[in-house]
């Protein structure tokens, strides 16, 4: 049955193949200067991210992940270091997508215009019937009935539900996702990480995903990066070797998967004891 | 109470006109000097026309049109350059702050200097307050922009027209409304201040000329044509408003 809704994915996904990205990364480190302070974001990464994965990076707040996210993105520049994108296709419009912890979307746009407006500047959409595309995409994220509604007048999860759909719109070969559902509530965020799994094995895109949830992590994710804090660096690259398509109420139950989160819960609180071990809790 | 806002818009301006209006007849205040509201605008209403207020009111908002939209177009334009651009920003930040502050009235003798007594001098003065009002809150606004637009259109490569017409500008647009209200009224202030001096016609030289020969009905006639023109701009900028940013949520 499984075998047989993934071959459906891929019959629909019968486009033009397009090349997704790879990335590879060696000694990379950023530090900050402020005032004569010196932060280390992170330090020393050296780890690929493989053409078509789903790759999660895990953290402690402030280890330097978002900014990680960040210099890939071509939104920061890392001190010094090596990062590839391989094709070589950064510089080239349209060919990395961003979406980030809030929605981002322009108040002043309803929905529709706010995934085509990213459309219209996108260079491979030229000659492409946009109003399909755009149309398609806000199907396939259930809000063709809120297509000309502004973002205000929508809940917190279909807001990010239409940036998802935005970022996915424009055809990336590579998605980055900051904490995107970190302001959800609980169950918005198991429906949208659902549909985020579903859009992203019909449309085969390499996809990394920054994240403190443990649990959105091995739900979500075919690898695991584990970043310690103070500073930023790569503890351990965990494989989360289970099937998909994933369904989390059946997946929550299997052994395999509690092992995961179990042995990446022991990787994060070796994090957190030297914070808790050199405050000390006042009398 | 805020369901009747339209009937407030009438009953307070009403309210304050009914107690003058008792006053003066009550003789609590000097007719002479704070005629009744109701002979004031029998004044304007039958006798002001013969005296050529429409010319007046014309010659006025003629210098307060011309001024007042080169002063908001150059203080947009202006403004958003200095928001997009740090070496715009840093050249041009210091004569605004200088020049800001000197009142606009103070550099009329200047103006007219330049420009002559004519009416280019009046639209230079409008425009010149109008201005820095539009020019200020208009580079508040852009600098409100929230950083995950300049992020967005970073990584999606926005093309950079596209980015200060469909991003900035609309981003700016409720700061620039705050400038466009506050110039407007400041514009009333500067052109009737102008027309007090080397004027023949406006609402300010009515004014003055009214005072002089001490018919103060029709001087309380030109105070008031004032005041409507304020509440009329207003209520203009506040429809444009609404139909401009229709994403702002006005019953928050």
């Amino acid at each position: 049955m499984r075998a047989l809704r993934l071959t459906n994915w891929d019959a629909i996904h019968s486009k033009p193949h397009k090349i997704s990205m790879q990335i590879s990364i060696a000694h990379l480190n950023k530090t900050f200067f402020r005032k004569e302070q010196r932060t280390i974001a992170y330090e020393n990464l050296n780890f690929q991210i493989r053409q078509g994965e789903f790759f999660c990076i895990l953290g402690p707040s402030g280890c330097g992940k978002t900014s990680l996210l960040r210099t890939i993105a071509g939104l920061e520049s890392a001190t010094s270091g090596e990062l590839n994108i391989q094709p070589l296709g950064s510089a080239k419009p349209g060919t990395i997508g961003m979406v980030f912890q809030e929605h981002g979307l322009f108040p002043w746009m309803t929905i529709r215009n706010n995934i085509r407006f990213l459309l219209e500047n996108n260079v491979h959409m030229v000659n492409r019937d946009l109003d399909a595309i755009v149309n398609e995409f806000i199907k396939l994220v259930g809000l063709t009935t809120f297509a000309d509604y502004f973002p205000h007048q929508l809940s917190g999860g279909m807001r990010q539900r239409v940036s998802i759909a935005r970022s996915f719109a424009n055809e990336p070969d590579l998605l980055l996702m900051d904490e995107p559902f970190v302001f959800l509530d609980y169950q918005t965020r198991c429906a949208l990480h659902g549909l985020l799994l579903e859009i992203w094995q019909r449309k085969k895109k390499t996809v990394v995903f920054v994240t403190h949830d443990i649990e959105e992590a091995v739900f979500l994710a075919d690898r695991v990066l584990v970043m310690s804090a103070h500073p930023g660096t790569v503890k351990t690259i965990v494989d989360i070797n289970l099937l998909r398509p994933r369904e989390f109420l059946t997946l929550r139950k299997l052994p395999v998967y509690q092992d995961k989160v179990s042995e990446l819960m022991e990787l994060l609180r070796e994090e957190c004891e030297p914070f808790t071990r050199n405050n000390k809790q006042p009398a | 109470m805020l369901k009747h806002r339209y009937f407030w818009l009438f009953a307070s301006p009403l309210g304050i006109l009914l107690f003058w209006e008792i006053s003066t007849r009550s003789n609590l205040l000097d007719a002479r000097f704070f005629p009744a509201p109701s002979s004031i605008f029998y004044y304007l209403i039958f006798i002001s026309p013969g005296e050529g207020l429409w010319t007046d009111i014309n010659a006025s908002l003629y210098r307060i049109f011309w001024g007042y939209l080169a002063g908001c177009i150059s203080g947009i334009a202006l403004g958003v350059s200095m928001g997009l651009n740090r070496t715009v920003r840093t050249i041009i930040y210091p004569l605004v702050a200088l020049l800001y502050p000197i009142p606009k009235i103070a550099i009329l003798p200047l103006i007219m200097l330049i420009f002559g007594i004519g009416e280019m001098s009046k639209i230079v003065v409008v425009a010149i307050g109008s201005f820095f009002l539009v020019l200020i809150n208009t580079l508040h606004g852009v600098d409100g922009v929230a950083k995950i637009y300049h992020d967005i259109a970073q990584v999606y490569h926005i093309k950079k027209h596209n980015f200060v017409l469909r991003v900035i500008l609309p981003g700016a647009l409720p700061a620039i409304f705050t400038g466009l209200k506050l110039a407007i009224g400041y514009s009333l202030v500067i052109v009737v201040a102008a027309e007090f001096s080397g004027a023949d016609a406006g609402i300010g030289y009515l004014i003055w000329q009214s005072w002089e020969t001490f018919s103060i009905k029709a001087m309380y006639a030109g105070i008031f044509v004032i005041g409507a023109l304020g509440l009329v701009f207003s209520l203009m900028l506040n429809f444009l408003e609404q139909r401009l940013t229709p994403w702002r949520d006005y019953n928050q």
